[in-house]
Formats: C-alpha cells, sequence, structure tokens
C-alpha cells in the first residue's frame, strides 16, 4: 500500500549507484556536493592553466580570442558557482546536523533535490562548450555586450539558464539551512551558543534568499532580451544596460560574502581547536558575520563607479563599503587574539587556516582600497583587480576549503589525511598562489589591462606575466599532492579515532564517520564548546541504549525524477518548447509523487 | 511503521512547524523577486518611445473589478483556514474551491487585459511599458496559476482517504501564506501601475 510509490523497502538489497541516487541522507548528499565541488574546480583550474598559458609570454598564441574569452568566463563562473559555493554547501550538509545536535536537515528531499539541480545547472553551463561556444562575455556579462546583436550565438543563453537552474539549487538549498539551524537545534542549543560556522552559514543562507531572486529576474530580462526580443537592457530601443548592471551587483556583492563567509566560518572553527583555546571574541565574531551580511546589501555601487553614478552615490557608496572593512577587520583580530598565548599544533589545517587569514587580509586591504572612487577608477579593468579578486577567492575562499577539508576528512571517512605531504602540497599551493596573483598587483598598476587575450612585447609586463604562469603551474602540482593524498588514505585502513584533533564541537562527539542518525542520544549543550565543557566537568555521554528505535527518513527518488524534470525545462529553454513541455509534465508527476510518499 | 510517529514534526526548536517557517522564508525570498520586478517597471516609467502608453490600453473599472474578485479569494481563503482549523472540513472544501474559482476568474480577466493589448497594438517588444508590463504582470499571473495548483491539489488530497489526515490545518494554513503573499503583490501593482498616473 503506503510503500507502493518512491519508497524503497529496508530490506531490499540496492545497488550502490541506486543507493547514491536515491539517498536523503545529509552526509551523502555533503559527500556528492563535495565530489562534485571538486570536480569542477579541477575544470576550473584547468580553464585558468590555459589562460594563464595564453598570457605567459607577449603574443602567445596557444588560444585565439573567441576561445580565450570563453575560457576566462567559464574559469569565473565554474570556480564561482560551481566549485565554491558547492564546496561551501558540502561542508554545509554534512555538519550543520552535527553541529547543531539534529538527526539530519529540516526537509532531507528537499536537501536532495537542491543537489541534483546544482548537478543540472553546473551540466548546461558546461555543456556549452560543446554546441557551439560558451559564454564569453565576462561573469558579470555586462550589456550590450550579451544582447543578440553582439553575440548572436547561444553562449549567453545557456549562461542566462544554467545560472537560473544553479540559483535555484542554491534558494532551496538556503531555504533548508536556515530552516534546519533555526528550528532544528538540540537542547541547551541557544543562537548564541552556536558553532561560529554555523552563524556563518546562517549569514549565508539569509544572503542567498535575498539576493538570489534579484539575478533571477535579471537573468530573466537577459533572456527575453535575447529570446522574445524584449529591449530592457538595449539603448537604442530605450532600455539601460546600467540596469543590468545593478541588478547584476544587488546579488554580485552579497555573493562574494556567499564565497567567502563559510571559510571564515572554517577558520573560526579549527584556529580555536589547534590553539587549544576557546575562540577569542565569540560575541563580537558572530556580530561582525551578521553585519557583513546586511552591510553587504548596501555596498553593491562600488563596482559601478566608473559609471558615473553621480556624487552623492559615490559617497554613500564609498562611505558604506569603508564601513563593511570594520567587522571584516573584527574578525582578522579575533583569529589573531585566538592563536596568541595559544599552544598551537601546527597541523596541516592549521597551515591553511593562518595562510587564510593572512592572504585574506591581504586581499581585504586591497578591496578598502577600491573604496575609494578616484582610486577605483585608476584600477577598474587593470590586473589589479584580478589580483584582488583572487587574493580573497583564492587566499580566502580556496585557502579555507582546504583546512576544512584536512580538518573535517578523518570525520568524514575515519582516516587521517598524510600530514608531511599535507604539508608539501601546502608550500606549492601557497607559494604558486603568491606567486601567480601578487604580480598582478604590479602588472595592473602598470596599466595591463584584464580579460585581453594577448598584448605586445615591450610594455614591461612580461616578466611578470611569466612568473604569474609559472605560478599556476606551481599551484597544479600542490593540488595534484592532494589528490594523491587522498588516493593514498582510502587505500590505509581508518585509523582516525572519533577525535583525532581534541575538537570543541558536536561532530567529535560522535563516531567517525559518523551513523547515519549521527548520535546514537540527542546530545544536551551546556557550553558553546560543549565537547571540552563535559570533557572538563566529567560529564559522560550516555550510553547507546540497547534498542535504537530511531527513525530516519526513507531514500527517495523523487528529488532526482524532478531534478530531471528541472534539468529538461532547461534544455527545452535552449532548444524546442516541446522538451520544456515534457520537463513540466516529468515535474508535475514528481510533485505528486513526492507529496503523496509517506516519509514515516 | 507502526513505530514511525515516534519523533513528532512539530517538535521544533521555536515551535512553529518546519515546513511553516520554510515558506515565511521563501516569501522573504519572494519579496525580494517582486522587488526588483516593480523597481524595474519604475526605473522604465515614462521611457518609451513609441505608444500605446499605459493611459492610451488601462481599463482601470475592468482591472478594479479583477482585484476586487482577487481580494475576495483572500476572505476565502481565511475562510478555508478557519474551516481547516476547527474540523469543520464542509467548510474548509467549500472555501478552498471558491478561492479557486476567485483565482480562475482574476487569471481569465489577466487574459482578457493581455489579448486586448494584444489587439490594440501592445506586446513585449513595443516598448518599455509593453516590456515591463508584461514581464511584471505575466510572473504574478504565473505565482497565481502556481497558487491554483498548490489549492486545487490540497483540495483533491483532502478528499482521499487518509490525505491530509491531522495536519490538514497546517497545509491550509502555509498555502495560505502563500496566497496571502500573492495577493498583497497585486495590491502593490495595482497601485502602482494603475491608480498612479
Amino acid at each position: 500500500m503506503a510503500t507502493a510509490v518512491g519508497t524503497l523497502g529496508h530490506t531490499r538489497e540496492e545497488s550502490t549507484v541506486w543507493k547514491w541516487m536515491t539517498t536523503v541522507d545529509h552526509k551523502k548528499i555533503g559527500a556528492l556536493y563535495l565530489i562534485t565541488g571538486f570536480t569542477f574546480f579541477l575544470v576550473g583550474g584547468i580553464e585558468a592553466t590555459l589562460v594563464r598559458t595564453q598570457l605567459a609570454v607577449p603574443n602567445g598564441t596557444v588560444l585565439d580570442a573567441g576561445l580565450y574569452n570563453q575560457l576566462f568566463t567559464m574559469h569565473a563562473l565554474t570556480m564561482i558557482f560551481l566549485a565554491i559555493m558547492p564546496m561551501g554547501a558540502a561542508f554545509f550538509n554534512y555538519f550543520i546536523p552535527l553541529h547543531i545536535g539534529a538527526r539530519d536537515v529540516a526537509f532531507p528531499r528537499l536537501n536532495a533535490l537542491s543537489y541534483w539541480v546544482l548537478l543540472s545547472g553546473g551540466l548546461i553551463l558546461t555543456s556549452s562548450f560543446f554546441f557551439g561556444e560558451a559564454p564569453n562575455a565576462g561573469w558579470f556579462a555586462y550589456a550590450p555586450l550579451t544582447e543578440k546583436e553582439f553575440a548572436p550565438d547561444k553562449g549567453l543563453d545557456f549562461y542566462t539558464v544554467g545560472l537560473f537552474i544553479a540559483g535555484l539549487a542554491s534558494l532551496m538549498s538556503s531555504l533548508n539551512f536556515a530552516v534546519t539551524i533555526i528550528n532544528m537545534r538540540a537542547p541547551g542549543m541557544t543562537m548564541m551558543r552556536l558553532p561560529v560556522y554555523m552563524w556563518m552559514t546562517l549569514v549565508v543562507a539569509f544572503l542567498l534568499i535575498l539576493s538570489l531572486p534579484v539575478i533571477t529576474v535579471a537573468l530573466v530580462q537577459l533572456y527575453f532580451d535575447r529570446n522574445f526580443g524584449t529591449n530592457f537592457f538595449t539603448p537604442g530601443a530605450g532600455g539601460d544596460p546600467i540596469l543590468w548592471q545593478h541588478l547584476f551587483w544587488v546579488f554580485g556583492h552579497p555573493e562574494v560574502y556567499v564565497l567567502i563567509l563559510p571559510s571564515m566560518g572554517i577558520v573560526s572553527e579549527v584556529l580555536p581547536v589547534m590553539s587549544r583555546k576557546p575562540l577569542f571574541g565569540y560575541t563580537a565574531i558572530v556580530m561582525a558575520g551578521a553585519s557583513i551580511g546586511v552591510l553587504g546589501f548596501g555596498v553593491w555601487s562600488h563596482h559601478m563607479f566608473t559609471t558615473g553614478l553621480g556624487t552623492v552615490p559615490q559617497y554613500v557608496f564609498s562611505a558604506s563599503t569603508m564601513a563593511i572593512g570594520v567587522p571584516t577587520g573584527i574578525k582578522v583580530f579575533n583569529w589573531l587574539g585566538t592563536m596568541y598565548g595559544g599552544n598551537i599544533k601546527m597541523t596541516v589545517a592549521t597551515y591553511y587556516s593562518i595562510a587564510f587569514v593572512a592572504l585574506f587580509t591581504i586581499g581585504g586591504i586591497s578591496g578598502v582600497m577600491h573604496a575609494s572612487p578616484s582610486v577605483d577608477g585608476q584600477h577598474q579593468d587593470s590586473y589589479f583587480v584580478v589580483a584582488h579578486i583572487h587574493y580573497v577567492l583564492f587566499g580566502g575562499a580556496i585557502m579555507g576549503i582546504f583546512s576544512g577539508l584536512y580538518y573535517w576528512f578523518p570525520k568524514m571517512t575515519g582516516r587521517l589525511l598524510d600530514e608531511t605531504l599535507g604539508k608539501i602540497g601546502f608550500w606549492f599551493i601557497f607559494i604558486g598562489m603568491n606567486l601567480t596573483f601578487f604580480p598582478m598587483h604590479f602588472l595592473g598598476l602598470a596599466g595591463m589591462p584584464r580579460r585581453i587575450y594577448t598584448y605586445d612585447a615591450g610594455l614591461g609586463w612580461e616578466t611578470w606575466n611569466f612568473v604569474a604562469t609559472i605560478g599556476v603551474y606551481i599551484i597544479v602540482v600542490g593540488v595534484a599532492l592532494f589528490l594523491v593524498n587522498v588516493f593514498k588514505t582510502f587505500r590505509k585502513p581508518p585509523d582516525a579515532g572519533d577525535d583525532p584533533w581534541g575538537g570543541a564541537t558536536l561532530e567529535w562527539a560522535t563516531t567517525s564517520p559518523p551513523p547515519e542518525h549521527n548520535f546514537d542520544v540527542v546530545p544536551v549543550v551546556r557550553d558553546r564548546d560543549p565537547v571540552w565543557y563535559n570533557r572538563d566537568h566529567g560529564i559522560v555521554t550516555p550510553e547507546k541504549p540497547a534498542h535504537l528505535h530511531i527513525h530516519m527518513p526513507p531514500p527517495s527518488y523523487f528529488p532526482l525524477v524532478l531534478g530531471i524534470g528541472i534539468l529538461l525545462i532547461g534544455v527545452g529553454a535552449l532548444s524546442s518548447l516541446a522538451i520544456t513541455a515534457l520537463g513540466v509534465v516529468v515535474v508535475y508527476y514528481a510533485l505528486w509523487g513526492w507529496a503523496l510518499e509517506p516519509t514515516e | 511503521m507502526a513505530a514511525a510517529h515516534a519523533e513528532p514534526q512539530h517538535n521544533t526548536t521555536t515551535g512553529i512547524d518546519n515546513r511553516k517557517m520554510l515558506m515565511w522564508v521563501f516569501l522573504a525570498s519572494e519579496c525580494l523577486f517582486f522587488g526588483s520586478l516593480i523597481s524595474t517597471y519604475l526605473i522604465f516609467k515614462g521611457d518609451s518611445i513609441t505608444g500605446p502608453l499605459p493611459h492610451d490600453v488601462l481599463d482601470i473599472p475592468l482591472t478594479s473589478t479583477s482585484t476586487f474578485v482577487l481580494l475576495m479569494s483572500s476572505l476565502t481563503m481565511v475562510l478555508a483556514v478557519f474551516g481547516a482549523q476547527h474540523n469543520r472540513l464542509g467548510l474548509m472544501k467549500g472555501m478552498l474551491l471558491a478561492t479557486i474559482v476567485l483565482g480562475l476568474a482574476f487569471l481569465g480577466f489577466q487574459v482578457f487585459e493581455f489579448r486586448t493589448f494584444g489587439h490594440e497594438g501592445l506586446n513585449l517588444t513595443t516598448n518599455q511599458f509593453g516590456a515591463t508590463f508584461f514581464v511584471l504582470t505575466g510572473l504574478h499571473g504565473t505565482h497565481v496559476g502556481v497558487g491554483v495548483l498548490y489549492l486545487a491539489s490540497l483540495l483533491v488530497a483532502s478528499g482521499r482517504r487518509n490525505g491530509l489526515g491531522k495536519e490538514v490545518a497546517l497545509h491550509v494554513d502555509i498555502a495560505g501564506l502563500y496566497w496571502h503573499f500573492v495577493d498583497i503583490v497585486w495590491i502593490v501593482i495595482f497601485t502602482l501601475i494603475y491608480l498612479i498616473p
């Protein structure tokens, strides 16, 4: 009867692939996100390597101009939407329930759906290479360059449809995470006892919930411009290209914090544990994160100083941009305060966290420079800006993610990554990163514009371009060493134990990897660092009851079916109405099945 | 299956059901969605190079009627929620049906209005008014349409044995949040497009 639709019997043996396709377990979904995100990270890395190879010497001939434009655009889109965001979402997925003491997220099936929809968006965006041309107007796709007249190929339709679908996935997962953190906390886990990582997750969720609809509207308008003949962004017919910039950056600037806040959260978990001290200034760091979230919505026009906003908007956005540096600075001092006087364990995770603080500070300072419209006017569209964003996104976000990977790998797999190999890899990535991106400051100040596919000799740009390209190859070696480390680690037996670092937060109170239901007994939280508190006060975790009657949501294939329906709608939007109609039918069928499927 | 109710869903930190909170947060997102569309409309207001212009085509008495219809659907929605919460399932089903009919009537008005505008020479590509008007009201109409499907699904499900069960009040309540939101957005759109010259 009730088990007929969608639900799989617990007793039936299922193939491994089918188990992963129908899973609603937040840990498995987190692993899917992580593998997908890291794969796209490698794809984006290959794109970047090609771009840098082209620029290694003057008048490079590796790529032609058209392909170069596609590669730098897809590098940014891949890294931002398909690598950093999914890897952030991977840790969110895996650790939200573990950090707050819950059995799963609030909506397990919606969680699975978010993953399948994200994968659909990623496949649509990336497949554009095989259907004519990839998006080629830069990741912020300024109008009117994106209009049919100047971009007649399909590339920018892949951009609108792919980002729309990836955005839908982020919206669904953000709604899910926000409700989970607010509503699923273990007894005693008050808001001000949440791990800082959870606070940053919550801020990120709300940033996405409130900013994604704006880019959605902009993408719909661009799609209408290109396919239905409207003129939202075509100046000749009364449209306004600056409107695209406003809509894009109202989303785009909060998006920057979406990329960096998860890593700030990771570092805020790693540093206290490795320094053997509670986090310095918990309240300040939480409030700073929240105010970054609020202020993040009031600074978007600093991307547009050179469009001629007028004096008053320039003052306002200049001031708000400087103001957002304050909470960011507070965090940096909190991390330093946490390490100060601590008995620091120099693990690979610590290395990456310290590198994060240092490199992010450099990127943050070059960012505050752009708060001044007159300075910004000099830097606009030069390599200085490229240097800045890579210091915050590579030096910041990626370093934080690597820190998280080394810190949580034992929890997720039961195996410790090799520390020696990890440290060698760290130095490759750290040195390579600085060799690549620091010279870009000089190149920018020497006048090299971004997004040029080649340059002449004799402009004084040769040396630093060559150095930057060498740096990329060093990063490639570092990332390859990480992969070697992962494969090596999987060949050895589990050796991590439940709590290899002496962690403070609840994920270390369960086994490695955690059981499907996370905790045998739902933990009671008495302090911000519950594991340390229980250790210091001699509170023992209650024994595992003899008979566990924990009900977990059964696997379901409807998220996958619904995801395929949304993929079909997307493919239809790029090809024919018939496929869209089929997609709508699949979506409707899946929604009914979803709604009627017993979840208990 | 018997042990399934070991951890009932309503056992949440805030006491608010997860699904209801999800709808509230989703509506926050929708505010920004319609906010962006309405901003676009206002930015391009008066920027049309060719006609027809708003005062050439807008039929205020007609749209006032359709607005009244949509407002009445909010009333019937409230009554449906009342019926669901007080276990008066007959009232609930009748009022859900009434809400669906009123929603469909509003969509009928909109289709008629779009067709009339088309005959008078206004479409998506005519001018900035056409583009912003059709995209904004069209996406609002899509929301009403989704709402009609949502309510119809609830109505059908409530007719099934074991359909909505004990949670009927919750489901209708959440659908009501969505429905009222879509109505409120229409009030804003109606005021800004039709009433303010």
